[in-house]
């Protein structure tokens, strides 16, 4: 599926937080978009997904959806959002239990969702009973029960230690891996911008305009390789160049509002 | 591999200087259970009171000991005047605060849902809120007799404005992210209404019953000493106007072990309901 922004923009009474964003994901790509804080990421990534009405513009999505996908468009967010009174199999069953589907059907889809994140027998517990980069990997696996065709990740990393990063970062290459499914990742991390993406976008700071589109020629399974650190070194540089300075004002528009 | 000493020029040089233990400065502001101290306290309060009496230090009219106040208690209970009393304020209780309490929530549902009925809604609360309940039985004697219904009435009404500021409040305070998360999901309103708001909002209502279940007590009992011939409320009353304050005692020894049981009642309830927290 294919994820078509035409001259968005989006302001807050009288806060203009996205101006004129022209932007398309490509069927089966990932694109990382950074800038710096305040710079209408989220808000991007709300409008891309429908729960924040854009003020002008157009989104528009093309192309085929899987196999049984009940939510073409679906989110992994920040803090999880988990529901803290069901317990990890049901927080799955939350999201399909609108959908006409058998109890087997939804079984299944559940099982398989926490089984290849490596939480079945994790089933019962409730949220507070697991650490955090559990409860993001439980946020996944309600991803895919749905078996969206685009999924919208709003800093899904930025709320775990380094070492969870590390490890569900190898969860979403492998997801991408097996599934191709195209993906629009908010982050504030460079790196993990670098290592998961196909393409970045740099948003300057608010009003948040397109400022460069980077695409790393790197395939994603091949980033870690010796032979891949120096151009993904210059790649840094340059998406550093390139918010450095405005990640530098927009911290102090923050102090100075 | 030999044992060598570091001697980077970074290192700072062995301090031969005498060690000394690091203080422990973090006891304190914590607090522990102490599991016999209510109890003990209960005791000795009941004892000193009891002696009080026993020395001739206070007369027996106005305050008896614990021991008359236990036995007058036990008579009403064996003459079963206790049980006639208790029904009827627990009845009263009952359908007042049930009363309020659903019509209440029903509008704080309404208000922390709706934005035309919280605009409307909280206004008229702020105004109705502070009315001393009770200040209004006369009105409702006038309206629906001097029976039951008007009581009924007091404790519903008494009940209906705190019900309503909690279930508004408990309904702001359910996470809007996960709200967000059920509508991305594409959830109809009404599951997200059933699912995640009302769920989510429980902690707050539940609270909220704590408060209107004192509340309930409190306008039982004035409605009960204004104008009913049964309760505890009018039985306290009597016995003061007779003079026996033995009995004045047990009646109110009653109304303390009511609440304790509502007291208990909910956290048990609360502890069924929200062992997710």
């Amino acid at each position: 599926m294919r994820l078509i922004i035409k001259d968005l923009c989006h302001r807050y009474d009288d806060l203009v937080v996205l101006d004129g964003i022209d932007l398309t994901v490509q069927e089966g790509e990932v694109l990382a978009v950074i800038g710096p804080s305040g710079c209408g990421k989220s808000t991007l990534l709300g409008i891309a997904g429908g729960i924040v009405a854009p003020t002008s513009g157009s989104i528009a999505v093309a192309g085929a959806v899987p196999d049984g996908c009940l939510n073409p468009i679906t989110f992994i967010f920040q803090d999880f959002a988990l529901l803290p009174w069901r317990s990890v199999e049901d927080n799955l069953s939350l999201v399909l239990e609108h959908h006409p589907l058998s109890a087997a059907e939804r079984r299944e889809r559940i099982e398989s969702g926490l089984r290849r994140m490596g939480l079945w027998d994790f089933r019962k517990a409730l949220p507070k009973q697991l650490s955090g980069g559990m409860r993001q990997r439980v946020g996944i696996a309600r991803a895919l029960a749905v078996r969206p065709a685009m999924l919208l990740l709003d800093e899904p990393l930025s709320a775990l230690d380094a070492q969870t990063r590390e490890l569900l970062m190898e969860d979403f290459l492998s997801l991408w891996q097996r599934e191709r499914t195209t993906a629009l990742y908010v982050t504030h991390n460079l790196d993990e911008a670098l290592r998961l993406a196909d393409r970045v976008v740099v948003l300057s700071r608010r009003p948040g305009r397109l400022r460069e589109i980077v695409t790393i020629e790197e395939p994603r399974d091949q980033r870690l390789e010796p032979s891949a650190q120096a151009h993904l070194a210059e790649v840094r540089d340059r998406l550093w160049h390139l918010i450095r300075a405005e990640a530098q004002l927009a911290d102090r528009e923050i102090a100075d509002a | 591999m030999p044992d060598t000493p570091l001697t980077g020029t970074s290192l700072p040089l062995q301090d031969r200087s005498p060690s000394q233990p690091v203080r422990f400065r973090g006891g304190g502001f914590t607090v522990k259970g102490h599991r016999w101290a209510a109890l003990l306290a209960f005791v000795v309060l009941i004892a000193v009171w009891e002696s009080t009496n026993r020395f001739g230090l206070v007369s027996e009219l106005f305050l008896p000991p614990p021991s008359a106040v236990a036995s007058a208690l036990a008579a009403m209970a064996q003459d079963g005047s206790l049980w006639q009393h208790l029904k009827a304020s627990l009845m009263r209780i009952g359908v007042g605060w049930v009363m309020g309490t659903v019509a209440g929530m029903a509008v704080g549902f309404a208000m922390g849902i709706g934005s035309v009925a919280r605009a409307v809604g909280v206004p008229l609360v702020s105004a109705f809120f502070p009315i001393p309940k009770i200040a209004l039985l006369p009105l409702f004697i006038l309206w629906f007799g001097i029976g039951e219904p008007s009581k009924f009435a007091t404790i519903g009404f008494g009940v209906f404005f705190p019900t309503v500021i909690a279930t508004y409040s408990a309904i702001d305070s359910v996470p809007r992210n996960l709200i967000r998360m059920a509508q991305s999901f594409g959830l109809p309103w009404a599951s997200i209404l059933r699912k995640i708001v009302l769920p989510g909002a429980l902690p707050g209502i539940l609270a909220g019953f704590r408060i209107t279940a004192s509340i309930a007590l409190i306008l039982v009992v004035a409605a009960e000493m204004i104008g009913a011939e049964y309760g505890i409320g009018a039985f306290v009353l009597t016995a003061g106007n007779l003079m026996l304050t033995d009995q004045l005692l047990a009646g109110v020894l009653v109304l303390s072990l009511l609440g304790l049981t509502i007291g208990t009642v909910l956290s048990i309830l609360e502890r069924r309901l929200l062992k997710w927290r």
